[in-house]
């Protein structure tokens, strides 16, 4: 709003700041942030492969195969990589945001906030071990 | 270190103006002077036409936020020896229009602080003879962190949600609101949220948490707006499972 209107003493002619489209580039955790955000597309990209997976298990034995074989591409091992990366930076950075939402009373007393960040850390350690376990069992 | 620092200050005088320019001052910089002490020195010494706001020197009145170095930041909290010999950069609060030189216009703020209805609401006064309203320590401690603010907008400079879409109701404006949704006095929750649920209320924050890192008052009001989230989400779940039990 840096026009050239006529200026007034008593009708002050603002100046505003156009927000550049790079804002996120200009400070460490604007950008971390928008890693954040762009993290949901890579469970987008894990939910929709376990959602294909489940079809061809459904689809019997020559759907599973044809489906492992393309999971095997070199495209998708690397775009899997990413994704997982993407995953990890999903999970640390909600679980550590997580005490910040939520106030936990426990006999009266309120629950510090490491300690609900460490719950998390605790359930994922515990879900993948879980996970580990039914893949690697020998039925 | 530096007995000398050089403040780059960013002048906008309308009048003359359409743009915003810096000037350099070069000034003393004895180790107890903050940031504020600097353009103190340069109004009464150098040049009387910088203008700027200010008022308790204490960081009680929340009026000489500033970015210092492209940081928002009081003023009178930051020290001058902390950036010598400079430059330093002094600029207007961002996502504010500015008025001159320094000065912001919160215009925004003050209509978007009052409609969140930051005050003690009863459905029915209970008369004075019954005397005053109590509280325990532990009532007390659910919602003194958010009563600290100051207003001093370093969280509304901060939030890039409020830069791109000014229709956001705004970090300190909610965590004012959850003051008093906290306050065992209040009975105007709901009356609040009606204002906080809407498109540009808690729904437009991402949780960024900028506003948090910068609150000089810990305030954290990214906590605020996420537990008023949850409360939300809650909430409506328990409308859609128990629609009898949450009218």
């Amino acid at each position: 709003m840096s026009q050239d209107a006529a200026y007034t003493p008593y009708h002050p002619r603002w100046h505003r700041t156009r927000v550049s489209t790079w804002w996120w580039l200009g400070r460490g955790s604007y950008f971390l942030f928008i890693l954040r955000e762009l993290s949901s597309l890579a469970v987008a990209w894990f939910v929709a492969g376990l959602l294909l997976l489940i079809r061809a298990v459904s689809a019997g034995p020559a759907a599973y195969q044809q489906f492992l074989a393309s999971a095997r591409l070199p495209a998708v091992l690397g775009l899997n990589a990413i994704a997982l990366a993407f995953v990890v930076l999903h999970a640390i950075t909600w679980f550590n945001l997580a005490p910040q939402a939520m106030v936990v009373h426990v006999a009266g007393r309120r629950v510090p906030g490491w300690c609900i960040a460490a719950s998390n850390y605790a359930a994922l350690v515990v879900a993948t071990a879980v996970i580990y376990g039914l893949l690697t069992l020998t039925w | 270190m530096s007995d000398r620092i050089t403040l780059r200050v960013a002048r906008y005088r309308p009048e003359r103006e359409s743009e915003i320019t810096f000037e350099d001052y070069e000034l003393p910089c004895p180790k107890d002077w903050v940031v504020l002490d600097g353009l103190n020195h340069i109004k009464d010494q150098m040049d009387g036409t910088l203008s700027y706001r200010w008022s308790c020197r204490m960081g009680i009145c929340g009026s000489c936020g500033m970015l210092v170095n492209g940081e928002p930041k009081l003023t009178c909290a930051t020290f001058l020896s902390d950036y010598a010999p400079g430059p330093l950069k002094v600029e207007p609060l961002r996502n504010f229009p500015v008025i001159r030189d320094l000065i912001v216009d919160l215009g925004d703020f003050m209509g978007k602080l009052v409609r969140v209805k930051p005050w003690i609401i009863r459905r029915v006064e209970q008369p004075l003879s019954d005397g005053e309203y109590r509280q325990t320590p532990d009532e007390l401690d659910e919602y003194k962190q958010f009563s600290m603010c100051i207003n001093c907008m370093l969280c509304y400079s901060a939030c890039p949600i409020y830069g791109l879409d000014p229709h956001f109701i705004g970090p300190a404006a909610i965590a004012l609101a959850q003051r008093y949704n906290l306050d065992s006095r209040d009975e105007g929750s709901a009356e609040r949220m009606a204002v906080l649920s809407e498109h540009d209320g808690i729904w437009g924050c991402t949780f960024v948490g900028e506003c948090t890192k910068v609150c000089p008052k810990h305030v954290d009001p990214a906590a605020a707006i996420q537990r008023y989230k949850l409360q939300s989400a809650i909430d409506w779940v328990k409308g859609f499972v128990l629609p009898r039990a949450a009218q």
